[in-house]
């Protein structure tokens, strides 16, 4: 029982990070920073709990989510691809817009510095630790293939081809006639539909909007990226790894064998080694953060 | 080749020969424009948000220049919050001329109030703080420098991209910092240390009494000093030369004779302890304590006053003063518009510098070989 509700608290921890660090991946391979994910989350859990709220169903809430995360990757897109603005830069600021949003738009929607009020989730009113709600909620099935999918896009499909193309050699790629912006708008805008989704996740699990809800998930997850070297199934495995570790520490508080903040530590400190080359060095894609000719 | 719209003296451009003249204007028009373009940009989304909120934009903006510029008070506190923001744009334009983005300034700025803070506990009272104010900032600039330090030396090393490891260290450090307070130095039920007896710095309403009750203070002359010795530093000396020299083309740098891998690490560590020295002005100037979370933003607030100011340790200040205004200005407005609403003209500011930066050049150089 206890390695079951270990597994259980790892899955729930795991998906917002599957669903953002899938979007890490798909942006970072066509050649965009995701620096962004943090703010992509942030945005899809507001629009998830908008949609959610007025439209008195959690699926409402996913399609706002899914729009709300895609909203701020347009605006990431046309300022890197477009006019080639400086990728950190603008990607530190669609964090920054993403706070700021969320917060002015709290207060003018629900009147609130702090939160929205309940919104529906799904499985009805019950939540919680119960397997029942883990296995009802379609979130948690959508979380679990999404790496497989991006997995089978990137390696299997015709896109996918191109996304890596575009990521690795744009200049090869528009040379043999593959369209570098299109398919560089197509990669981010999806990568803010992932990220976004896991911020409805977020939304709909704890059944409201709070401020800074997603305290940084999106960095666990570009961490993750990049441990696991921009390849699905190992960026996937990384997401469960740093999961496994905040369970474990969640699940250890009382016995304090190792202070909380040590365990935060992990998945930042793994991914420096990993860039840092100790054991066999992470390579990013070779046009990252680069505006092609 | 003097055109007729080159005549006007171009903001103080040197009255040399024809060429210098019209190359410093072409500096100056791709140094100011982008900025100014922003700006306008921000004043549009502004209007719009306070238009969404059913107020009238011109009553806002005035109420807003009321708070900050308009009594002694408020622009005590634009002075205290352009202070911050002064360290950490000044630590990140520093980096930038070395050609790295320091995203860490956050955290390099919170260990340089915490070893600062460190310090001021282990200390008798009551020494002056004439005395002990060059012993806080050596402290300080140690904490923030190594935290750049170890950012400059993964990547001259190892080739570590420092926007990923010092995002990273943001996390680590402050994680680190949180253990080291709340497990030796915090007070009970709250999230700051006791209360540092030694060498408080003077507030500016000391000297100068209507900013009595804003926390301005001296540290404000250690940051316009930082900037005269960081442009020294930059136009100046050897190293700043060849610092500039690899932060625009390491090879060539390289073919020089410059090691590009010892100028990231020295630029990276001088860079984290600007911003660390940064944290006197909250721990020594302000509450003298040291309090988790006491940066606030600032660290990356600060890559926009680095973009704005041109990376120009003179623009650097100036620009400062313009987002301390719009932060402090946001609590001025708060009446008739959520404060939140700076926080989105702050995102909006930095977006269209980056957009512009690159976008004014292409059509400025494009005017010049048409004209």
């Amino acid at each position: 029982m206890a390695v079951l509700l270990f597994l259980a608290q790892t899955l729930r921890i795991a998906i917002p990070y599957l669903f953002a660090a899938a979007g890490g991946v798909v942006s970072e391979r066509a050649g965009l920073i995701g620096l962004t994910l943090e703010g992509y989350m942030l945005g899809g859990a507001f629009a998830a709990a908008l949609g959610s709220y007025y439209g008195h169903s959690a699926w409402f809430g996913v399609l706002a989510g899914v729009l709300g995360g895609a909203l701020l990757a347009v605006v990431y897109g046309v300022s890197a691809i477009r006019f080639r603005a400086d990728q950190v830069v603008v990607g530190i600021a669609i964090n920054l817009l993403a706070i700021g949003v969320t917060r002015f738009f709290l207060r003018l929607a629900f009147g609130s510095s702090s939160n929205s009020p309940r919104v529906t989730g799904f499985g009805g009113e019950q939540s919680g630790n119960g397997f029942t709600a883990l296995v009802a909620n379609p979130m948690i099935w959508l979380g679990l293939i999404v790496i497989p999918l991006v997995a089978w896009m990137l390696y299997r499909t015709p896109f996918g081809l191109r996304v890596r193309a575009v990521g690795e050699h744009p200049a090869a790629a528009t040379s043999v006639g593959v369209p570098v912006t299109r398919v560089r708008y197509t990669a981010v805008i999806l990568s803010g539909v992932l990220a976004g989704l896991g911020g409805v996740y977020l939304v709909l699990d704890q059944h409201q909007f709070t401020d800074q809800m997603t305290a940084g998930r999106g960095f666990i997850a570009l961490a993750a990226t990049i441990f696991g070297r921009w390849d699905p199934s190992r960026v996937g495995v990384a997401c469960l790894l740093f999961a496994a570790a905040e369970t474990l520490q969640i699940q250890l508080q009382g016995a304090q064998l190792v202070p909380s903040q040590f365990v935060e530590m992990i998945p930042y400190l793994l991914t420096i080694i990993a860039l840092a080359g100790v054991v066999g060095r992470a390579v990013p894609p070779a046009a990252l953060g680069r505006a092609p000719e | 080749m003097a055109s007729p719209e080159i005549s006007p003296a171009a903001g103080g451009a040197p009255p040399s020969g024809g060429t210098s003249r019209i190359a410093a204007r072409a500096r100056l028009e791709e140094a100011l424009l982008p900025s100014l373009v922003a700006l306008l940009v921000a004043a549009i989304v502004g209007d719009a948000l306070i238009v969404s909120f059913g107020q009238a934009p011109a009553a806002v903006f005035r109420l807003l220049l009321d708070g900050t510029w308009g009594n002694s008070y408020g622009f005590g506190q634009v002075l205290y919050k352009a202070t911050t923001l002064t360290f950490t744009g000044l630590a990140i334009a520093f980096a930038l001329r070395a050609g790295l983005f320091n995203i860490g300034a956050e955290s390099q700025l919170a260990a340089g109030g915490f070893t600062a803070a460190v310090v001021g506990l282990s200390l008798p009272p009551g020494l002056p703080w004439i005395v002990m104010l060059p012993v806080y900032v050596a402290a300080a600039a140690l904490g923030g420098g190594i935290v750049g330090g170890v950012a400059g030396e993964l990547k001259s090393r190892f080739g570590a991209h420092e926007v990923i490891t010092t995002i990273m260290l943001n996390f680590i450090v402050l994680a680190l910092l949180s253990y080291l307070t709340s497990t030796y130095l915090k007070v009970p039920e709250t999230l700051h240390t006791t209360e540092i007896r030694s060498g408080a710095v003077p507030r500016l309403a000391d000297f100068f009494e209507p900013f009595h009750g804003s926390a301005a203070n001296l540290v404000i002359v250690v940051a316009a000093l930082s900037c005269a010795t960081a442009w020294w530093y930059l136009f100046r000396t050897r190293r700043g030369f060849e610092l500039r020299a690899v932060g625009l083309q390491p090879e060539a740098a390289e073919y020089a004779g410059v090691r590009p891998g010892a100028v990231w690490t020295r630029a990276m560590a001088i860079s984290g302890a600007i911003a660390g020295v940064g944290g006197l002005n909250f721990v020594l100037g302000y509450k003298h304590y040291y309090e988790e979370g006491f940066a606030g933003g600032a660290g990356f607030l600060g890559i926009a006053v680095a973009l704005v100011g041109g990376t120009h340790p003179l623009g650097v200040a100036l620009a400062a003063l313009l987002f301390a205004t719009i932060s402090q200005g946001g609590l001025a407005v708060n009446a008739l518009v959520p404060k939140q609403f700076v926080e989105v003209l702050q995102a909006v500011v930095i977006i269209a510098v980056a957009v512009s930066v690159p976008e004014v050049r292409r059509l400025l150089r494009a005017r010049r070989r048409n004209a």
